[in-house]
């Protein structure tokens, strides 16, 4: 039996967490909201987060527009998705939720756009 | 004179809720003035996640949160102008802006609601010994450039202070393949988020050195390196702990002070620990009609407790437009003592209050099980267990109109810390 | 047409180079001046105290209190003349104990025989009247209603401007490595080129000993002084509203605590003699020696209110005096060597008297189309509602605020760039109208005015630097 503490990372709140592992029975306390149960779990088990960049755009007088990984992604792969964010130019128009990378470095993720960004 | 029955001081998360929330209680004649070339404020350049999960109970970024905002303006038609500075506002609410197309102007507004955000503290004000080179920016400086504007801006990275702003940047800095080699704090608690400390330092192993900082600058013409000492309990520099770092960038998150100065000038009683206006429970200053929200009240950590603010500024001042000024007999104090810094409000107007009020607040140092309670004159009414407060985290407690009605000669009500 | 480049060749950009430059293009002479730095006014005359001294400092009948006095006397009509900030708020020289009354008499008497106009003599209670929040302490006080401040930078860029709108040559960018005696004249060697000149005009600054002793056997040494500086928000700049010094002790010359011309309030300076003339860093044991020592003057200072601090290098000779004039053994060669403290105040009449001299020599003429007329930037804050109005319809850009702190448009940044010798980079146009002075210390106008920068020169934003190559701001992928 293992126990870590952890701080929930699902919201601002950062709440302490005491995570037991016993094999595969994971027990999470001191979370306030169900979320900070199934982070507890899955930052003990399989770890993930969001990735946020930006990527460069043409035919706009904005440089870069903001991105995400539409969900979040394994942690162990956040610099192959960065190398690929790095790798793209998109075309302006783009609007909030354009796909502009498709599963992202084989994660079966794709990168969104957060912002929309006007042609000129 | 051009008259508005409300007229909004900054384009932010705050003034655009505030915004919203204005229309929806029917005020037709709303105006926003933005310094910027876009609505949004400062969300704009933050691209990092953890935003808006009270609002919108999902979680997105900045600029996703201030585009929900943004459409909502659109949709109610609230007019705005962008690239438009507000360089004074008077008693009588005469607002003087000025813009390429209009040129300077003055109009006249029945409300102003004051949400002009917060600006970073710079180093000068820090006072740290050595060169003036290139390479030593503030950390929000430093994001605008790369999120908004595309550039690098240096490849080896110190940061000063554990702010938000800072422990996002060293992240992202190393995202962008730079290399963060420490974050230094003065003080002995982090000032940021507990979760931007997990997924900022501790998942790309940045180290953060608590009671440390930065004793001098090297470089002349940009930055060669810092020095970083440890600092002993009245925060100076221990003789011997010096230690250098070569770095061509340091990025300064060191605290955020409210804008204020067009707030000063109108003569509107400020508090000293928040650097932002006296407020009752409406967010009205001490000048009727003149209501504060944001950042420019008191420094957030959310913005979702940001719109909510706002939205409360914007409702009263809808109501002072339709109904004139509330006159009150009494107005109610709120104490802090024992570890609780300030509050905003800092007094309630019983008569007028809402059946709710939501009173926010920082405390002045870390602490492990302690309660926090509210006294009605000498008699606690709240306490409630919390297992760590932080000055990094804002903390709150709610006020009920009935509570305070039924308590017979409330003269005051004291926020404070207790020791379990 | 002469054998030389040119008929003189100052070394040094800063207020006295440029002074001197000012004075000779009145006249039918070539003059090049030459400067290591991409601007003018970017050694000892940009971190100073910019103060206007009255001239009761010096002892009588030396050079120094004479060009003291007479450049006071003539800085008001400059400043008009070649629209610079100057305001004459008048100096006080604090005493703190009884035993040292007769000293500061001393200092009164010696004012009066430099003839330094109005002084008066005040009691402890006479100068808290006058200046509230002078400390309790003092005792008594000399007041000197000619003393001033000044904006050392549009003093220093307002001279050198007119001098090149009147014909004097600038190369910036250009250090010199060595200097060669020729027949009658001199050969100047630099890092862009050669070139020669009959008379030299030693005007530089801290290394003014090096290029001396390069044609002299007379050897002088000038030490770099250090002084460590503090710069106050505008909210503490009212605190005191006249120049306030101390009185000089065995304890040392002591703090001054000045409004500057701009409103801010500036403290300093501390007196440290450093080897390196490059050093320009602050050190913690002069800044807390700033503000300890400028406690006693003033009481309350607010130091949670600094914004910026500095350091400057004074050029000290090392017997303390002016060299100024024709080097002995170095026909054709003038020195204005050791030139401090009050170097900024002497400066237009430094630039006579050196001009003078060198035209005398020449059997110059004057120049029939000189004009001593220099307009500055247009300053929108400065005019009336309706002023600003129609300027903002003619010049859209004079509507964008890009400085808030300091309220400076896009267009004052515009003309800063664009004007003669324009500004390069972000201090340049600091220097110029003040952008990134103000409590935020630039944090909000970095990335606007380096975009201003890029477009008006026609750069990329990687190559914008604060002041010279090497200090970018941006790293250049490419």
């Amino acid at each position: 039996m293992d126990t870590r503490e952890l701080i929930c990372i699902s919201c601002p709140m950062g709440c302490m967490l005491n995570v037991t592992i016993d094999g595969d029975d994971v027990k999470v306390e001191g979370n306030t909201c169900p979320r900070g149960a199934i982070y507890g779990k899955k930052e003990v088990l399989s770890p993930t987060r969001i990735v946020t960049s930006s990527v460069k755009v043409r035919n706009s007088n904005i440089a870069k527009v903001s991105v995400k990984t539409e969900k979040d992604i394994p942690k162990d792969k956040i610099f192959d998705i960065m190398a690929e964010i790095r790798k793209v130019t998109v075309d302006a128009p783009i609007k909030i939720g354009d796909v502009i990378i498709e599963n992202c470095a084989d994660t079966g993720v794709d990168i969104i756009a957060t912002k929309n960004v006007d042609k000129i | 004179m051009e008259q508005h029955k409300l007229v909004i001081i900054g384009g932010g998360p705050a003034g655009l809720a505030a915004a919203v929330s204005a229309r929806k209680k029917g005020i037709d004649d709303i105006l926003i003035l933005e310094r910027d070339y876009i609505l949004g404020g400062i969300l704009n350049q933050c691209i990092h996640n953890g935003f808006g999960l009270h609002t919108f109970k999902e979680e997105l970024t900045g600029p996703e949160y201030a585009d929900r905002f943004i459409k909502m303006v659109e949709e109610e038609k609230i007019p705005y102008k962008l690239n438009t500075i507000v360089i004074s506002i008077t008693k009588d609410k005469e607002i003087t802006y000025i813009n390429e197309t209009d040129g300077m102007v003055t109009i006249k507004a029945t409300a102003v609601i004051l949400a002009m955000g917060c600006r970073e503290r710079p180093r000068g004000a820090l006072n740290i010994p050595g060169y003036r080179p290139s390479g030593i920016y503030s950390a929000g400086t430093a994001q605008r450039l790369m999120n908004i504007d595309g550039y690098k801006v240096g490849k080896e990275v110190v940061i000063l202070g554990s702010g938000d702003i800072g422990l996002i940047m060293a992240r992202r800095m190393t995202l962008e393949g730079a290399k963060v080699k420490v974050v230094a704090e003065l003080m002995p608690y982090s000032g940021g988020l507990k979760r931007n400390i997990v997924q900022c330092l501790n998942d790309y192993d940045i180290p953060l050195k608590l009671s440390h900082t930065v004793t001098k600058i090297h470089g002349k013409k940009r930055l060669t390196g810092v020095t970083i000492a440890q600092v002993d309990e009245n925060r100076k520099p221990i003789e011997g702990t010096e230690e250098y770092y070569s770095c061509d960038t340091l990025l300064l998150s060191v605290g955020l002070i409210p804008e204020n100065e067009l707030t000063t000038e109108i003569g509107i009683e400020m508090n000293r620990i928040t650097n932002g206006p006296d407020v009752n429970d409406r967010l009205e200053t001490n000048t009727n009609g003149i209501y504060a929200c944001g950042n420019v009240l008191h420094v957030h950590d959310l913005v979702d407790f940001v719109s909510q603010e706002a939205a409360l500024a914007g409702e009263n001042a809808a109501d002072f437009i339709l109904n004139g000024e509330r006159k009150s007999n009494e107005t109610i104090p709120i104490i802090v003592k024992n570890g609780v810094r300030y509050t905003v409000p800092q007094t309630i107007d019983i008569e007028n209050m809402s059946d709710i009020v939501t009173v926010r607040f920082r405390v002045a140092d870390v602490y492990k099980n302690r309660s926090l309670c509210v006294y009605f004159n000498d008699e606690k009414v709240q306490d409630k267990k919390k297992r760590v407060l932080a000055p990094g985290e804002m903390e709150q407690i709610i006020l009920k109109k009935a509570d305070l009605e039924k308590f017979d000669g409330l003269r005051s009500i004291t926020v404070c810390t207790e020791e379990n | 047409m002469s054998k030389f480049d040119y008929d003189i060749v100052i070394i040094g950009g800063g207020v006295t180079g440029s002074a001197v430059a000012r004075e000779l293009s009145r006249y039918t002479l070539s003059v090049c001046l030459l400067e290591k730095e991409e601007d003018v006014c970017s050694g000892t005359s940009k971190a100073n105290s910019a103060i206007v001294h009255a001239g009761y400092d010096a002892k009588p009948n030396t050079l120094k209190a004479k060009l003291n006095v007479e450049g006071n006397r003539i800085m008001g009509e400059y400043a008009k003349e070649l629209d610079f900030e100057f305001r004459r708020n008048g100096s006080l020289v604090l005493c703190f104990e009884e035993e040292n009354i007769p000293q500061l008499k001393e200092l009164l008497e010696r004012g009066k025989e430099n003839g330094v106009p109005d002084m008066q003599y005040l009691t402890g209670d006479e100068v808290r009247k006058i200046e509230p929040n002078i400390s309790d302490e003092v005792v008594a006080a000399i007041f000197a209603p000619t003393g001033g401040i000044v904006c050392p930078f549009n003093l220093t860029i307002a001279l050198a401007e007119n001098a090149c709108d009147n014909g004097v040559e600038f190369k910036l960018n250009t250090e010199v490595t060595n200097i060669e005696k020729l027949d009658n004249g001199y050969k100047v060697i630099t890092n862009n080129g050669e070139i020669s000149a009959k008379y030299i005009v030693n005007a530089a600054g801290v290394y003014a000993d090096k290029f001396h002793n390069m044609v002299s056997q007379d050897k002088i040494t000038i030490i770099a002084r250090k002084g460590d500086y503090e710069l106050l928000d505008k909210q503490a700049g009212k605190l005191v509203d006249k120049t306030i010094f101390q009185l000089p002790t065995k304890m040392g010359k002591g703090i001054l605590v000045t409004p500057t011309v701009h409103g801010n309030l500036l403290i300093g300076p501390t007196a440290t003699d450093i080897d390196d003339k490059e050093a320009t860093a602050t050190t913690a044991e002069d800044l807390d020696k700033v503000a300890r020592l400028s406690a006693k003057s003033i009481k309350n200072i607010p130091y949670r209110q600094v914004i910026t601090s500095f350091t400057g290098l004074r050029a000290h000779e090392i017997n303390g005096d002016f060299i100024i004039g024709e080097v002995k053994d170095a026909e054709g060669f003038f020195d204005c060597a050791g030139i401090e403290s009050p170097g900024l105040s002497c400066a237009p009449a430094l630039g006579i008297y050196v001009a003078n001299m060198i035209k005398e020599k020449a059997n110059a003429g004057n120049k029939e189309n000189w004009n001593g007329k220099r307009k500055g930037i247009v300053r929108p804050l400065t005019l009336s509602k309706e002023e600003r109005a129609e300027l903002i319809k003619k010049r859209p850009d004079y509507g964008t605020i890009v400085c808030r702190c300091e309220n400076v448009s896009e267009g004052e940044i515009v003309d800063s760039i664009n004007r003669t010798l324009g500004a390069k980079s972000l201090d340049g146009v600091k220097r110029r109208v003040r952008q990134g002075m103000g409590r935020c210390q630039a944090g909000f106008c970095t990335p606007k005015t380096m975009e201003i920068l890029a477009r008006e020169l026609n750069v990329k934003m990687e190559s914008i630097c604060k002041n010279g190559k090497g200090s970018e701001i941006l790293v250049d992928e490419k």
